[in-house]
């Protein structure tokens, strides 16, 4: 046993050790540049930092400033009302898509890339495209009056209390198609037996979907639900490109002020704490669903 | 459409069919219509865009734009169009991708057949790193780019976004593996084979519609980025900084035209993406991701 | 790295076919003049690098006046790589120059003799210490207003010389059916008008105590309500459709005949330059009313950062030089439509506004009238600027009344301080 053993030894060590080795360099990586980053976001928040970080402490003067601010006021305002608008949008429309395409649609295969496409696009490209659609002077209300309907009015991009409601329908068009996408693989994924058994019951359509395909698409709820609410968590582009965050300060989002105060305001330390007050509203949506991803496997 | 199989209980009659297609149509339409916008108003002249409707069809046609955008806009000093970045991009885009995917794909492995203490713990961290907002990480970024001597290069470049795509490719591949018979990489343990072995003979023959996700994602994820490409590319700026050029310049007249071929230019490699892979992404996301 | 960069330039230089001359040294030049006209003014300053062989490696970030670009150089100096010139606007250099960045151009500048020709208002943000850091390119000024000609001497306006008259102006054209005064609702531009009211309202005295000194008495005094009831006025005269729209889009309406004024600075006259426009005959330039002999001026200038190797110092230097070369700033500014840092350059080449705008600078330069732009980082750090423009355009966008706007503006300085 003292001679013949080492050499299976290692062998099984290696086998064992393999899979950790191929894993460190992702973890390695991810310790540093997202962990450590986020500890160093944390730090700067808490130090006088102006263009360059600076290693200054001065405690939660920052976090003071920043719920002094009536534009830091706004933007939380602003992702509250974006944020739960799109969600559900993008549910309602993603889910019933998913469901109305389900029914043995001819032509689905070309519906699908159509409703699909639109997160191919950038929010550079979907921002610029929407803001020339809704501006009242060339878009969709010019349209309308050229074709005859003069009393047509849509203005909403450049008043003040309509303009967030704009980014919210420039946000759905581009990613409620993807929501779609994962409803329908939800869907897709059924045992229809279930459905027929139901049937036979004689349970209504109506009451087919609300009382037993709808509660088993929760996986499916989940996952759009993070993936929307961390896209709502981190919208720049759209914003910068539809409305630059006008007219005046009125569509501002925290992930724009945050850009704004770190880069263009010089006030970093004011950026970062702005940065750590998004980060805790990330953790504390991700956290539950974290939980229950794993619990659920183990 | 011959990618997912169709089969559903429910029936529905004459009358609700219309009505089924008639919403479906209607969606058809509200998708369509800013990408009509953006073609039909970069196939025109610029005084038919200023002076009339956005919603109409070119009254002369005209490719002009599109060369403009391509070959002739001015992007810096000099008039060179989107065509030098185009290859920028390419070159970030291509081994970003493709690193980033076999790392998803090893971790994925790893995470669901090779489970330790802790492996969770660990799945929960890359998963949460999906999430952080881009824009905090410029800066240390930037330091640590400048220590390893990548700034303002490609691999620097490829560096980031492989960084920030493992979350997501890991995520797939977890979900996608979790539901594959833990019993046939046991099986295939007894017999001897290897971690490597079993992942390339096992695993990767049924990743099919995991790797189209995952390629999917990432590609269109990377190809759309603006900020890394704008604060690390440094003279090998990608397409997506090219465009905010054309874009965004600060005087002069607004061409338009120019603008929306170029923005379709810079969109269309991940156009075909969709379009070519699309009908592979509903079976994928089927196969794995939206299981939890 | 810098092997490695080396080779990845010749690849990238072998793929453009661009050039095929070998360079002695290259600047870095991070700018976001990316325009045809700029583009071609910044040509000039290649093609006289290039006969003096030093290559031009062209990194352009465009948007946001410079708000892209000046993200990009936080990057870049972070990593240790910073680009030999940057286009840079007023506090930033002096900002940048605080972190011990930027070179010492004090050589090129004695031997050429900058102190004596660049005027002094201009030298507080070119030099740090008694040490030049930065190459003026142009003095814009954002006090003006354009007018349409043919739409006053249709209604019978006379060019308007106070404010009542401008006023009066701007009714009779509203009243004919036209949009009086062109605007694009984005919070730089109606900083852009701010500039030009508070000079008309307090002259330089108040500007400077308000606005350089950031006096919290002047900040909320009466004359600034009177300064924002006038932003109220002037918001009476824009058409509806104002918000988010390019500042170039609303110099087309007053070019289009579509509307008759608009307050813009000296940026705006290239476009009616390009649309064939002749000043004097189709379209008139001057002074905000109550602001004539004034001048709001904001000037972009090439911050240098400090470079290592002797090489490129030398080439930076010969860059500093050629920006500042008499022949070169008249070339770049007929083309921008600004005026050129220098005062010494010969006026021959520019149009009537241009004589006019170089006249009057150096005028306000000798008077003491000259104070840097509110609007464009040349009275305040960025912190300061931002937060003047949150309450101007605020207020512009009908947020709250002119007295609270007031008071709101000597808090919000107070908090960005």
């Amino acid at each position: 046993m003292a001679h013949s053993a080492p050499s299976v030894d290692f062998r099984t060590r290696l086998q064992e050790w393999i899979p950790k080795l191929v894993l460190s360099p992702s973890l390695a990586a991810m310790l540093i540049f997202v962990y450590g980053f986020i500890a160093f976001t944390i730090y700067l928040s808490f130090t006088d930092s102006k263009m360059l970080p600076s290693y200054d402490w001065v405690g939660f003067e920052n976090f003071a400033k920043l719920w002094n601010l009536s534009a830091w006021w706004v933007a939380v305002v602003n992702l509250m009302i974006f944020a739960s608008l799109y969600i559900i949008i993008c549910t309602v429309i993603g889910l019933t898509l998913a469901i109305l395409l389900d029914q043995k649609i001819r032509g689905e295969g070309v519906l699908r890339p159509i409703y699909l496409y639109p997160m191919a696009l950038s929010f550079i490209v979907t921002g610029t495209a929407w803001k020339w659609i809704m501006d009242p002077g060339i878009g969709i209300e010019n349209s309308m009056h050229l074709w005859g309907w003069t009393s047509f009015q849509f203005n909403w991009i450049k008043d003040r209390d309509m303009a967030i409601y704009t980014v919210v329908i420039a946000a759905v068009w581009q990613t409620s198609g993807f929501v779609m996408a994962m409803f329908l693989a939800g869907l897709r994924g059924i045992d229809n037996e279930i459905l027929k058994a139901a049937q036979i019951d004689g349970a209504s359509n109506f009451s087919l979907y609300r009382r037993i395909v709808i509660p088993l698409l929760r996986p499916a709820f989940l996952s759009a639900f993070v993936i929307l609410a961390h896209l709502a968590v981190k919208s720049y582009d759209l914003i910068i490109a539809l409305t630059g965050g006008g007219p005046g300060r009125a569509t501002e989002l925290p992930a724009t002020f945050m850009y704004s105060y770190t880069f263009t305001r010089n006030s970093m330390g004011i950026g970062a704490a702005s940065a750590v007050i998004m980060l805790m509203t990330i953790a504390a949506i991700m956290t539950p669903y974290l939980y229950a991803e794993l619990k659920e496997k183990s | 459409m011959a990618a997912v199989e169709q089969d559903t209980a429910v029936r529905t009659g004459g009358l609700t069919r219309i009505f089924i297609y008639g919403i479906l149509l209607i969606f058809m339409l509200f998708y369509m219509m800013p990408l009509f916008v953006m073609v039909a108003n970069s196939l025109k002249p610029l005084p038919e865009i200023t002076g009339g409707n956005m919603m109409a069809l070119p009254q002369v046609w005209t490719l002009e734009p599109w060369r403009q955008a391509w070959s002739a806009a001015q992007i810096g000093v000099e008039p060179t169009g989107l065509k030098p970045y185009f290859l920028n991009s390419i070159l970030m885009v291509v081994p970003a991708v493709l690193i980033s995917t076999i790392l998803g794909a090893l971790n994925g492995y790893v995470l669901t057949k090779w489970s330790f203490r802790g492996d969770k713990i660990i799945f929960g961290l890359l998963l949460f790193s999906c999430f952080i907002p881009f824009q905090i990480v410029l800066i240390p970024m930037a330091t640590v780019l400048g220590k390893i001597g990548l700034a303002g290069s490609i691999p620097g470049l490829v560096l980031v976004h492989v960084v920030y795509g493992i979350g997501f490719s890991t995520l797939y591949f977890r979900n996608y593996y979790s539901s594959f018979p833990t019993e046939l990489v046991r099986a295939a343990m007894i017999d001897g084979a290897g971690f490597f072995r079993i992942f390339w003979r096992i695993m990767l023959p049924v990743s099919g519609p995991i790797i189209v996700v995952t390629v999917i994602w990432q590609f269109t994820n990377i190809w759309n980025d603006f900020l890394f490409g704008a604060s690390f590319g440094g003279q090998s700026q990608p397409m997506t900084v090219a465009l905010n050029n054309l874009v965004q310049s600060s005087t002069g007249v607004k061409e338009y035209n120019v603008h929306f071929a170029g923005a379709i230019l810079a969109a269309l490699p991940t156009l075909i993406v969709y379009i070519v892979a699309g009908r592979f992404f509903v079976r994928g996301l089927m196969a794995g991701s939206v299981k939890g | 790295m810098r092997g490695y960069f080396g080779k990845k330039m010749t690849f990238v230089a072998a793929l453009l076919a661009t050039t095929s001359m070998a360079v002695a040294e290259d600047v870095e030049v991070l700018h976001w003049w990316t325009s045809g006209g700029e583009a071609a003014a910044l040509n000039v300053l290649k093609d006289d690098l290039a006969a003096k062989t030093i290559g031009w490696i062209d990194m352009p970030v465009a948007g946001g006046g410079g708000e892209a670009a000046m993200t990009t150089l936080r990057a870049r100096v972070t990593a240790g790589d910073a680009p030999t010139a940057v286009q840079m606007l007023g506090f930033d250099i002096l900002d940048w120059a605080a972190e011990g960045k930027l070179a010492n151009l004090n050589t090129v500048a004695a031997e050429e003799g900058w102190d004596a020709v660049v005027p002094a208002a201009l030298q507080a943000f070119a030099k740090v210490d008694g040490n030049w850091v930065s190459a003026p390119v142009n003095v814009h000024s954002t006090n003006w207003v354009w007018a349409n000609k043919s739409v006053l001497v249709g209604l019978g306006i006379a060019q308007p010389n106070s404010w009542e008259e401008f006023v009066a102006a701007m009714q009779k054209v509203k009243d004919s059916g036209k949009t009086a005064l062109a605007h694009g609702g984005q919070a730089w531009q109606e900083a852009t008008m701010f500039d030009g009211i508070v000079l008309s309202v307090g002259g330089v005295e108040f500007y400077k105590k308000a606005f350089i000194d950031l006096d919290p008495e002047a900040l909320g005094s009466e004359q600034m309500v009177e300064v924002f009831n006038r932003m109220a006025t002037l918001r009476s005269f824009v058409d509806d459709n104002f918000s988010g729209r390019d500042w170039n889009l609303a110099s087309a309406m007053v070019i289009n005949n579509e509307a008759a004024f608009q307050i813009m600075g000296d940026w705006a006259k290239g476009e009616f330059l390009k649309a064939g426009k002749v000043p004097g005959t189709d379209f008139l330039c001057f002074r905000v009313p109550g602001s004539q002999g004034m001048v709001a001026f904001n000037s972009d200038q090439f911050a240098m950062f400090g470079q290592t190797e002797e090489g490129a110092q030398a080439a930076q230097g010969e860059m500093a030089r050629a920006i500042m070369a008499p022949s070169f700033q008249s070339a770049f500014n007929v083309v921008k439509g600004s005026v050129p840092a220098r005062t010494d350059v010969p006026n021959d080449a520019f149009d009537d506004c241009g004589k006019q705008g170089m006249a009057e600078l150096a005028e306000a330069s000798a008077n003491g009238t000259l104070v840097g732009s509110i609007a464009h980082g040349h009275a305040n750090k960025a912190a300061v600027k931002n937060a003047i423009y949150d309450v101007v355009t605020a207020h512009f966008n009908g947020e709250y009344d002119a007295a609270t706007a007031a008071a709101n503006l000597v808090s919000a300085v107070e908090a960005a301080q």
